[in-house]
């Protein structure tokens, strides 16, 4: 076991971890941080998609050491306090989280895109969601989502 | 009917916003104190006897908990009771390669995967079957399984031969035979969430498992008779499940593993599939070799339809009898055939079991029919949208094998993918390598049997009032992303007049809840609304009973809505619903209701299997799917799927577009992606799943799915709940045979065999070239395009 320190969702956390730990078991396993998902444990599906730095990552590929020192957001820190992100209001309401397995990774993919690119087309939006897998929707409705959040934030 | 105030609006899930902010809770995010981590050891074997397994070095690794083999459960269980064939764990042989020898549980799972590899098992391997022709063929041996009975085979599931009118006399006289055959590849699940399950076993000889399963209750039934536990101390708890599309409507090794693991220890035992194990555990849907002759007259009215079909079952029988019925059984509508006849057989061979997967077994027969379909509006040179409507078998009707239609929106779904495609100017008028194909399709809404025969209700649900006008309903239906529990919310508060916020739903416990059967079938809307409604108007009688009372009025004047009791024509009378509810627990004692559901008995034939594939309901879709198929590669691109659907009536419209879509997809994948396969001997291991990863096994992303559009068909039929019927299968089975027959629109070329990869394609269209260029007379090459 081994010490790493993160900062996740704004709180400066350390957990003791195995060396070999992706960045997903740590949040997972070591801060109980279970919104993030394990589908695939090997970067094919996105599930397990969080924001480092701004950037959308998977987090089973990403060994947990190349975290330490980033900004690490998962689904647990897309609200601000009581209030929900315009992108997770708008899923609930288009319908786009069916059985919600890959929802976390596709909301954190969604809201790393909004932050760089406002007002993204359809197009964009498809292209930035290419990473995640989803089984339910046919993306259709999650596109609704994500459009209609962009709306909501002004894009 | 009185105007509806919630049902066929679009509202939110009640675990929506549960599911936007990570919280809702799945199995995998469950984690007890002392828990240990499980791992199974798998065959690397398609086909072997176990001659030996030596647990002990595995015992003495430090951080081993216990070790369980096959003999420590050795009772054989199936979910069809007729076909028990599987172990939790092999006890004599292997059957694929895969197949779950022994179980290990450790501290943690490294220790737990380190431990298997000091398992030694001796195994003297056997010749496998991969071909499902020569199983079958090997009729004496060596088999696969024991045969179930003295001089049958055991290489064979099930045998299903009915005839429904005299097939052979009207292709006789039918003025157009078409024959044709066709290969329908196996696809798999893939939900995006592995297999999960915890099990606790107590001092107390309580069991608790929680599971990643779409029918708890059939897992309660099997942990308790293969684990030889009291049914009464054996509870089932289904969190959150992330996905399943009939995945996991069964139960599975590792279930019966983290239960016998938990005894063996007193502590908590978890098991987490890995991706691969999720696609060795498959009972997805079945290859289907399929040759078919349908006569037609010279006005495209069907007069036949003869099938013969090779089920490629893999290693158990899983819910096999079903499919091999339901390969036959539900092509008979939404046309009239007035003579039919299937004969279908199940072959087992040493692959994966197969088992139903959306669309269970009419998915492939209906991409067959549907071509056969679209060839005789070829030959006959009628539009295929026209010559589907000449058959159309009507409302209120029998089929030629005895199921009983009520309401059928079909027409009006083959009007909607008309209009909206633009299906007029776009049909036999596109440009070479461009077309349109429509296709239509049929399915239950729910099974009228339960999996074991009894005559107890389908569907349960039990409503208690709180004193603070909170409504609490106790629901056994499984919620597996289809949105069973807001439909129970809607109904409740639709039926009660309760906000929506005051209506909590508790399910997935069979501690607690009313038994329902299980998420399969597309059964839970109709069978558990119905029962939702009953229990709701039962509750609502005692209300407006004590209501009436304090106002001395008649119970029907006193109306419930918005959160209030009003009395009927004097708006000035009116209390909180929550006072209302106080008034009647005062009156009634502690207020609940019970509700409950069972299929009339009428809605089937009375021949030898005339049960399966009756419906109380059936949904009706139709498909109009446009391509784009590049000539030189093969390559085809799908721009945009149609989708009309008779869903009786949408309690919430946004979710049926969800299914409608979610299934449009699905097909599509199927169509042109995936394939469930296993190496040959020649590429090196034979009976290897050939790509059991998701990045391999190709699951359409964004980029790939075309766009989709829902086109919702009411019927309101009569005995749904306000009308509905299911909208999580039907919508599915379109989208395979509507592609075939686009495809067939751009470039000419009939595709038989799925998917419609870019080999595939361009092998045909290579093939039609050569074909085109032997028959011209002065061997001048047809353009390809010419012939439209």
């Amino acid at each position: 076991m081994e010490v790493v320190r993160l900062r996740v969702n704004g709180d400066e956390r350390a957990c003791g971890v195995p060396a070999h730990y992706t960045l997903l078991e740590a949040l997972r396993y070591g801060l109980g941080l279970t919104g993030s998902k394990q589908g695939c444990d090997k970067g094919d599906c996105g599930a397990c998609t969080v924001i480092v730095d701004g950037r959308a990552v998977l987090s089973c590929i990403t060994p947990v050491w190349e975290a330490e020192g980033k900004d690490v957001r998962t689904v647990e820190g897309l609200a601000n306090g009581t209030e929900t992100h315009p992108v997770q209001d708008e899923f609930d309401l288009n319908g786009a989280a069916q059985c919600g397995f890959c929802t976390p990774g596709i909301l954190c993919s969604s809201v790393a895109l909004l932050d760089r690119n406002p007002s993204p087309t359809r197009d964009e939006i498809r292209a930035a969601l290419a990473g995640n897998l989803c089984r339910c929707t046919g993306y259709a409705k999650i596109y609704d989502a994500v459009e209609a959040a962009a709306d909501r934030l002004g894009g | 009917m009185k105007r509806l105030s919630t049902i066929g609006r679009p509202m939110r899930k009640v675990d929506g916003l549960a599911k936007a902010t990570g919280r809702a809770r799945y199995t995998d995010d469950i984690r007890l104190p002392g828990m240990l981590h499980g791992r199974i050891l798998r065959s690397p074997h398609p086909h072997a006897r176990i001659v030996a397994v030596d647990t002990s070095r595995a015992e003495a690794l430090e951080g081993v908990h216990a070790v369980v083999t096959g003999r420590d459960m050795p009772t054989a269980y199936g979910i069809i009771p007729w076909t028990p064939d599987e172990y939790p764990l092999c006890v004599d042989k292997v059957r694929y390669i895969g197949d779950g020898v022994a179980a290990v549980a450790a501290v943690d799972e490294d220790a737990a995967i380190a431990a298997l590899d000091l398992i030694d098992v001796t195994y003297e391997e056997l010749p496998a079957y991969l071909d499902p022709h020569e199983a079958i063929a090997a009729e004496d041996g060596p088999y696969i399984h024991e045969p179930r009975k003295p001089g049958w085979s055991g290489n064979v599931t099930k045998v299903v031969k009915l005839e429904f009118g005299d097939v052979d006399e009207r292709l006789a006289d039918a003025d157009l035979v078409v024959e044709g055959e066709y290969f329908f590849e196996g696809t798999t699940h893939t939900p995006i969430e592995p297999h999960c399950a915890i099990g606790l076993a107590e001092g107390d000889g309580k069991l608790t498992v929680w599971s990643a399963t779409q029918v708890p209750h059939y897992l309660h039934r099997e942990l308790a008779r293969v684990l030889e536990v009291d049914p009464a101390k054996v509870r089932v708890i289904q969190p959150s499940v992330g996905g399943a599309f009939g995945g996991k409507s069964e139960p599975f090794d590792l279930e019966f593993c983290v239960a016998k693991l938990s005894m063996m220890t007193g502590r908590p035992v978890k098991i987490l599939y890995t991706r691969e194990e999720v696609f060795y555990a498959h009972r997805g849907r079945h290859p289907f070799h399929m040759r078919y002759r349908t006569g037609a007259t010279r006005e495209g009215m069907l007069t036949s339809v003869d099938a013969e079909i090779v089920l490629d079952g893999g290693a158990y029988a899983s819910f096999g009898l079903v499919t091999t019925y339901y390969s036959g059984q539900l092509l008979t509508a939404p046309y009239q055939m007035p003579a039919y006849r299937f004969h279908s057989t199940r072959a087992y061979t040493n692959k994966p079991a197969c088992g139903p997967k959306r669309g269970h077994g009419s998915v492939q027969p209906r991409f067959a029919i549907e071509v056969q379909l679209d060839r005789i509006a070829e030959r006959l040179e009628i539009d295929p949208i026209e010559l589907r409507r000449r058959n159309f078998i009507g409302a209120n009707t029998r089929t030629v094998n005895d199921l009983r239609v009520t309401s059928n929106g079909f027409l009006e779904c083959l009007e909607e993918v008309e209009r909206a495609s633009g299906w007029k100017r776009k049909h036999r008028r596109l440009p070479y390598g461009r077309g349109v194909g429509v296709a239509g399709s049929t399915y239950i809404t729910g099974t009228n049997y339960p999996i074991y025969p009894n005559d107890m209700p389908q569907s349960g649900v039990q409503l208690q009032v709180d004193r603070s006008g909170r409504v609490s309903v106790f629901s056994g239906a499984s919620e597996i992303g289809q949105g069973v529990d807001s439909m129970v919310a809607y109904v409740v508060a639709e039926e009660l007049g309760v906000p929506l916020e005051h209506i909590r739903v508790l399910a997935g416990d069979t501690d607690f809840t009313p038994v329902d059967l299980g998420a399969y079938s597309s059964r839970v809307t109709f069978m558990l609304g119905n029962a939702c409604i009953e229990a709701s108007r039962k509750l609502k009688a005692k209300v407006q009973g004590a209501v009436a009372e304090a106002w001395d009025s008649k119970p029907r004047e006193v109306l419930l809505a918005g959160g209030w009791a009003v009395r009927a024509g004097d708006t000035g009378t009116s209390m909180p619903l929550r006072q209302a509810f106080n008034l009647a627990e005062a009156k009634f004692g502690t207020l609940g209701a019970t509700g409950s559901y069972n299929t009339p008995k009428d809605v089937h034939g009375s021949y030898r299997g005339a049960t399966i594939g009756a419906s109380p309901a059936y949904s009706f879709t139709a498909h109009v799917a446009e391509v784009e198929v590049d000539p030189e590669t093969g390559f085809v691109t799908v721009e945009k799927i149609w989708i009309a659907h008779d869903c009786g009536r949408a309690l919430n419209p946004v979710l049926v577009a969800g299914q409608m879509e979610g299934s449009a997809y699905m097909g599509f994948a199927e169509a042109l992606m995936e394939e469930q396969i296993f190496k040959s001997a020649d590429q090196g291991r034979e009976g290897l799943h050939n790509a059991p990863s998701l990045l391999d096994y190709r699951i359409p992303t964004s980029l790939d799915t075309p766009e989709l559009e829902s086109l919702i068909v009411e019927s309101i039929d009569p005995e749904g709940p306000y009308g509905a019927k299911e909208a999580g299968e039907g919508p599915l089975h379109p989208s395979i045979p509507a592609i075939a027959n686009a495809i067939h629109d751009a470039v000419g070329v009939r595709m038989d065999a799925l998917p419609f990869s870019p080999p595939r394609v361009w092998r045909a269209i290579r093939d039609e070239e050569e074909r085109r260029r032997a028959a011209a007379p002065s061997g001048r090459v047809a353009v390809a395009g010419g012939v439209k």
